[in-house]
């Protein structure tokens, strides 16, 4: 027995003597990390190893030498000094062995120390099976909070550069859905305040899930908050942005991004596409999908994105969108598809409405349980229905020189009368009287009993002035700002401010023929409009 | 209150000689407007128009004051407003007449040193 005190190791011992030659046997697989303690040569018997099969089918322990096999393992037990090696056998599975060098006391192991050292082992086995596996759980659950971990960091990020609430756009139904999944992809999307009440839309999908795909998105967030309030231009921002990414970025990523520009006072959209899934737009003929060509973002230096323009009118809504609603699967794999999201667009007013109806429609066809494969963002912008104008003032005057200013203090008149707050009379007032004097004297030429409609239309957040002439056979030029260097200089005539004026002193000039008519509209916002702030006026 | 047919009054101060400018300013005051602006440059280099009691400008008074800026340039003469609504004073730098007629907030300012 005093021969084991010496000779016998365990295989995972730690403190094994560096003299001693018995070490370290196999693991259940070698190709699991193992615990090594540098001072204490070791012994990895590979799975495949013929000395495996020999060990699991031996009676007992098996003396070394004379054994006559083809395997790394066995060389270099021998070569460790190892003499006698005991198979630790659990559930028919080799999971460990004793080595044990020479005896103590120079001669052969006995048949007493070999049945001793049977039952041992046969009873040290399944101990050591129990202890492997405690240590394997271990290992999991270690491995499991490293990866939650992970998650809530990736979480964080992402939660960190998301919009914390939505634009406030008068005359806009705003509102926003982000959902990550469980394994957190790479989505974003962002609201940037430009220049001229503009506004930028950004939406866009990282490859890629987790803590690397949040910092790329976080990155790529960033480049475009930067670049947006310099270069403006749709296609120029993403442009500049991807060469930002791109050499910066892991070869194996790349970002689907769309950026649009709203100007929300004429509901005209620019937008450029990096790769992202197309937008929709609900029209009142039906969707309408906004394509724009262009690399995703980070993958091929100088990439040049095609611009392209729509306007929302009242009453249409836009969709900016990822790819996890639309390919979200059922049970049975049928996937949600684009489609059934375009259908479903249709289906639903815009805002929150949109969003909670496509919500619904996806819990509908995934059914319950689902687990969601890919974040989902959804950001939507609903132009507000114009409310039906109403007329507050409708008269005629004669085409004379100088009823213009007759026009414009009745019309200032019947502004006033319907309790109508204007900041900006004063501009109307302007813009009415040119737009009266332009028709008395270029639509009806001064014929006095050809006369000039007059009508004042509001809406809630509107005023509408609509002037007739009976011009109906000319072309009213584009107002251009007149050359006043030339006009200076006496190189053109002082006059020609008329149509400039007019364009500069309201939102909005339409100019359309009926007939024999020629109708200007004047459209001046009630708040939110240009400056708004105008009250000061003479 | 100035209208066509009449003139109107050009004072002096300070070497600059003022023109307060009736309460419409347009096609049909160019004449009175033309004839105060030819009196004044006889007098002096320096012409400052009072627009304080201007109500009413279109785009034909433009035209008159851009016709009158065109001779003062080509005479060498230098020409000032004061007294402009916020309104007006926005429609002149619209415009850009303010590049080319400096504004001033007062009679006084506008006769100081530039």
């Amino acid at each position: 027995m005093l021969s084991f005190a010496r000779s016998l190791r365990w295989v995972r011992g730690r403190h094994a003597e560096p003299t001693a030659p018995s070490v370290r046997a196999a693991d259940r697989s070698a190709a699991r990390p193992s615990r090594r303690t540098p001072e204490t040569p070791h012994v990895d018997i590979a799975p495949n190893d013929p000395l495996v099969m020999y060990l699991l089918s031996a009676p007992g322990p098996v003396a070394l030498d004379g054994l006559r096999l083809d395997s790394p393992a066995l060389r270099d037990l021998r070569a460790a000094g190892v003499k006698l090696v005991v198979p630790l056998v659990s559930q028919g599975e080799l999971i460990g062995t004793f080595n044990l060098g020479p005896h103590l006391s120079d001669q052969e192991y006995s048949v007493d120390d070999r049945r001793l050292l049977d039952k041992l082992a046969a009873q040290a086995a399944p101990a050591l099976r129990v202890a492997q596996l405690v240590r394997e759980q271990e290992a999991e659950v270690r491995a499991r909070e490293r990866l939650e971990q992970e998650l809530r960091l990736a979480h964080l990020i992402q939660q960190q550069f998301l919009p914390r609430k939505v634009p406030d756009l008068p005359g806009w139904q705003v509102a926003a859905f982000y959902r990550p999944a469980r394994q957190v992809g790479g989505d974003f999307y962002d609201f940037i305040e430009l220049a001229d009440g503009q506004i930028g839309l950004v939406v866009g999908d990282v490859t890629g899930h987790g803590v690397p795909a949040a910092l790329v998105m976080a990155t790529t967030r960033s480049a475009i908050r930067s670049e947006a309030p310099r270069l403006v231009a749709p296609g120029a921002v993403l442009a500049r942005v991807n060469e930002l990414l791109h050499g910066d970025m892991p070869s194996n990523m790349f970002v689907t991004c769309l950026f649009a520009l709203l100007d929300p006072v004429r509901g005209r959209l620019r937008f450029a596409n990096a790769g992202h899934d197309l937008p929709y737009v609900r029209r009142a003929a039906g969707v309408v999908e906004l394509r724009a060509t262009g690399m995703p973002l980070g993958i091929m230096a100088d990439s040049r994105y095609a611009e392209a323009e729509t306007i929302l009118a009242p009453g249409e809504g836009l969709l900016l969108h990822s790819d996890g609603l639309a390919e979200a699967h059922a049970p049975d794999h049928a996937m949600f598809g684009f489609p059934r999201l375009r259908d479903e667009m249709g289906r639903h007013q815009g805002g929150q409405p949109l969003i909670d109806g496509l919500l619904e429609a996806l819990d509908r066809f995934t059914g319950p349980g689902w687990a969601q494969e890919d974040d989902i963002t959804l950001v939507t912008l609903t132009r507000s229905a114009r409310s039906e104008p109403r007329e507050i003032a409708s008269f005629v005057v004669p085409s004379r020189a100088g009823n213009e200013r007759v026009v414009m203090d009745r019309v200032a008149e019947a502004i006033t009368a319907a309790g109508i707050d204007m900041p900006g009379l004063a501009r109307i007032k302007t813009a009415v009287s040119e737009a009266a004097m332009n028709a008395i004297e270029h639509g009806n030429r001064f014929s006095e009993d050809v006369p000039v409609g007059v009508q004042v239309l509001a809406t809630d957040d509107e005023v509408l002035v609509r002037i007739t002439d009976s011009g109906g056979d000319r072309a009213m030029p584009e107002p251009s700002q007149p050359d006043l260097e030339a006009k200076l200089a006496g190189k053109e005539k002082p006059r020609g401010w008329g149509l400039f004026l007019i364009k500069n002193m309201v939102d909005d000039m339409n100019v359309r023929t009926d007939g024999p008519q020629r109708v200007i509209e004047l459209v001046a916002r009630r708040k939110g409009g240009r400056d708004g702030d105008s009250g000061r006026a003479s | 209150m100035a209208t066509a047919g009449e003139r109107l009054k050009v004072r002096s101060a300070d070497g600059a000689a003022i023109i307060d400018l009736p309460s419409e300013v347009d096609a049909t005051t160019e004449t009175v407007l033309r004839d105060a602006y030819v009196e004044a440059a006889a007098a002096t280099r320096t012409i400052a128009f009072n627009f304080g009691g201007v109500e009413y400008i279109n785009s034909t008074g433009i035209a008159v004051i851009v016709g009158i800026l065109a001779r003062a340039r080509a005479a060498g003469h230098v020409v000032r407003a004061f007294g402009l609504s916020d309104h007006y004073r926005e429609i002149f730098e619209i415009t850009r007449l303010s590049d080319f007629m400096a504004i001033f907030p007062s009679e006084s300012s506008a006769l100081g040193p530039r």
